[in-house]
């Protein structure tokens, strides 16, 4: 009990020394908290996957497009519960800057294979029954503040043209990974359009996604979808949507590797400070040890007393940092668009990282200090004048 | 009177670890401060050189980039009708048909990525003389083969000389490695711009269209053409240059962004590391600081003396993150460009300007950390200084 009390005297007795350090490593562990939460934003689509779904695309790009007949023989197969197919639409809605997925899909089946996007009954058989209406994430619909019957004008560049759609359903996110920034609208509806303005054009679709009965079983339903179109002239490819959305994230890998290292630099960076701070300590109270070692505390106490300092230090700044990052991450969610990371959250295994790498750090930089404080014998310590 | 500088560099080694560390930390910063901005201007470069300046590629207004842009036959033919474009010496204009797609390959090290097909057309060369092939031979015109970019042809599978890429139905051999000076086009695959329509089935739809200008002056004029021919309404002219800088202002600005709100949060840190460091120094030689007083050295002559104590740090530390930054452009690196949906290989690349704003940053923390301890040195009573213990 005693040396708790010594503990928390010494770091207070240079106040301005210890409240430097203090945010120093506060915004360390902020620091590192947002690159992490960058780095989840990024694997959120990975994270969002479910484990029965395909996706089969064209073997050579996800840039081209696969035969709408590829849909029934996909359906044969035993094992494969739901087909559904969509394309990206892309264009300009408002102007380039506005980035959200907005996708050509199959009315009848999207649901079924998505079943994370929850739509009332009745908003749902209005989208069904009108040909040019789509659905919009509620996150898309909160950022243009669109409601439903709004109109939403969009310009197409892969599908030329000016097209309209009416909002008839806004969708909610059922989990928290969930992408609540898509527009989907019926995949009949471009494909009229191509039929008259660009044949060769139609019934042609960009990817399928294939709901499986038994997850086990992907690798094996997999190779059957690949056999069936093996030599056609559009092979195709058929992963997990695990896989599929990893390529993606894999195709960006060296930011994502750079954001890494920097997270790592930035715990040197807490250490330093941390550490410069314990070894400035440790030496002005030299002569201090020596009196302790006098009158007879052991080694272990001053481990004691050294490490519980810095540790004292490092848990405090580790819990403002994690106070601050709180707030902050918030505030940055709202101020990038939603488009780029649907997702943008502290993970509490974010947290548990920052903490313990906090403490961690608390540890390492009291090592140096303590080694120092053990091998100095009383005669020196005394004798020693800073 | 000054303090002699001696002085100040006495000091450092009264205090060897704390100073070293100080300065490490300061380094570190200095080090990601310049890495960040040394990858942005790296893949700006590399897009910037991409293009020259007096040609003009044609896209479709509402297309982001080149693999969503269509451009039709009779688009065509109205462009070829327009003044203001250059002709070869046998009188034939310099306009290139460019069909553009992406393929997946096989990454060397691992992982697939897309890579851009590109079509051209034979005038190419006129066209982009900083292309030029350094290995193997041009592909024929007519025939189903393809060459490659010096950022291509090491970094993926199957894609040497001899070897045979797969797509749109077919084999392509690819017989010849081109260099393009360090521009975009290494990162891509080129083949004949008729091959690749009829592959992919595409008719005569082809994605942008380059075109050599007679003169770079005239683009305004070419520009107007656009305006008042309703066929071309939907299309927009683009020096090439100005049109791939633009293809890289999203991933640069998004790693400049992301970067430097990162390196500015925690160049708080070694700024606190620094103000830590010059505070102990201060506090140390409070009797030194008395002494000097008493000696007759004026209140600004102490706070200078700190305030270069901590910029030699800083600069110290500043020169040092600089110097092993600037390795890191031996290291070329590739990534998704988001734009153009394809890899775009690139290296780490600093600029005289880069140097002098990592410089301006380290002055800025050294000042920072160094002013609050500085002025409290300057503030003791000679009295309370010299009494101190």
């Amino acid at each position: 009990m005693k040396i708790l009390k010594l503990i928390v005297k010494n770091s207070l007795r240079h106040k301005l020394r210890t409240i430097l350090t203090i945010f120093g490593i506060a915004i360390a562990v902020f620091a590192f908290g947002l690159l992490r939460t960058v780095v989840t934003a990024w694997n959120a689509g990975v994270e969002a996957s479910a484990a029965n779904r395909l996706v089969t695309r064209q073997a050579v790009s996800f840039i081209f497009p696969l035969p709408l007949a590829y849909r029934d023989q996909i359906e044969k197969i035993p094992g494969v519960d739901v087909v559904t197919y969509a394309n990206w639409f892309g264009g300009v809605y408002i102007d380039k800057n506005q980035f959200f997925a907005r996708l050509a899909v199959d009315p009848e089946t999207i649901f079924k294979v998505y079943p994370e996007f929850l739509i009332s009954d009745d908003q749902y058989q209005t989208f069904l029954k009108e040909r040019n209406s789509c659905i919009i994430g509620q996150a898309t619909a909160d950022a243009y503040k669109l409601k439903i019957g709004d109109i939403m004008n969009v310009e197409g560049d892969i599908y030329p043209g000016e097209w309209q759609f009416v909002v008839r359903g806004i969708y909610k996110p059922r989990d928290k990974s969930t992408d609540a920034t898509q527009m989907l609208f019926h995949w009949d509806y471009l494909n009229e359009r191509m039929k008259e303005w660009a044949t060769g054009r139609d019934n042609e679709v960009g990817w399928y996604v294939v709901k499986i009965h038994d997850p086990s079983k992907t690798a094996q339903i997999s190779d059957q979808i690949d056999a069936l179109f093996k030599n056609s002239r559009a092979e195709t490819k058929t992963e997990s949507e695990r896989a599929f959305q990893q390529g993606f994230v894999a195709a960006s890998s060296a930011i994502l590797t750079s954001i890494n290292v920097i997270s790592f630099v930035i715990i040197g960076i807490i250490m330093l400070v941390l550490g410069n701070t314990m070894i400035m300590s440790a030496r002005e109270r030299t002569r201090e040890y020596a009196v302790f070692k006098t009158i007879g505390f052991s080694g272990k106490h001053m481990i004691g007393l050294i490490l519980g300092e810095s540790l004292f230090i490092s848990a405090l700044g580790g819990v403002l940092g994690l106070i601050v990052s709180f707030p902050m991450v918030q505030g940055i969610s709202q101020a990038i668009p939603k488009g780029i990371f649907p997702v943008f959250e502290l993970e509490p295994i974010t947290l548990i990282f920052a903490v313990s790498s906090a403490i961690l750090i608390g540890v390492a930089a009291s090592i140096f200090p303590i080694m120092k404080a053990l091998k100095t014998n009383i005669v020196d310590g005394l004798r020693f004048i800073g | 009177m000054k303090i002699p500088f001696k002085y100040t560099i006495k000091n450092f080694t009264s205090r060897k670890l704390t100073t070293f560390i100080t300065i490490f930390g300061v380094a570190l910063v200095v080090f990601v401060f310049t890495a960040v901005l040394m990858m942005a201007y790296g893949i700006q470069k590399t897009l910037k050189a991409t293009g020259q300046p007096d040609n003009v590629i044609i896209t479709r207004k509402a297309a982001n980039g080149e693999i969503s842009s269509l451009v039709d036959g009779e688009t065509q033919d109205v462009i070829r009708t327009l003044q203001h474009i250059a002709v070869d010496k046998n009188g034939k204009q310099i306009i290139s048909k460019e069909p553009v797609v992406v393929i997946n390959l096989e990454k060397l090290n691992g992982g697939m990525s897309n890579v851009t097909v590109r079509g051209v057309s034979d005038v190419v060369f006129e066209l982009r003389p900083q292309v030029k092939i350094i290995e193997g031979k041009m592909f024929n015109f007519g025939l189903r083969e393809l060459i490659v970019g010096t950022g291509v042809t090491g970094k993926f599978k199957g894609a040497a000389i001899g070897d045979e890429v797969k797509f749109a139905g077919d084999n392509w051999k690819i017989v010849g490695v081109f260099d393009s000076e360090g521009s975009g086009f290494d990162s891509e695959l080129w083949g004949d711009s008729q091959q690749l329509l009829n592959a992919f089935n595409r008719g005569n739809t082809i994605s942008s269209m380059t075109l050599k200008l007679d003169n770079a002056n005239n683009f305004d004029d070419f520009k107007k053409q656009f305006d008042f021919d309703r066929r071309l309404q939907q299309f927009e002219p683009k020096i090439e240059q100005k049109y791939f800088e633009e293809q890289s202002e999203f991933m640069a600005a998004f790693i400049r962004i992301v970067g430097l709100v990162i390196t500015i949060i925690f160049s708080a840190g070694a700024i606190i590391g620094a103000a830590i460091t010059m505070f102990a120094a201060v506090a140390n030689r409070t009797v030194e600081v008395g002494t000097l007083r008493a000696l007759g050295f004026k209140r600004r002559s102490i706070l200078t003396v700190f305030l270069i104590e901590s910029l030699v740090i800083a600069i110290t530390g500043g020169l040092i993150g600089i110097f092993l930054a600037s390795f890191l452009q031996f290291i070329n690196i590739s990534t998704l460009n988001f734009q153009s949906f394809s890899e775009l290989a690139f290296s780490f690349s600093l600029s005289p300007s880069i140097i002098f704003w990592s410089l301006v940053f380290t002055i800025i923390m050294g000042i920072i950390g160094g002013f609050f301890p500085s002025v409290r040195a300057a503030n003791l009573k000679i009295v309370d200084a010299l009494r101190a213990v």
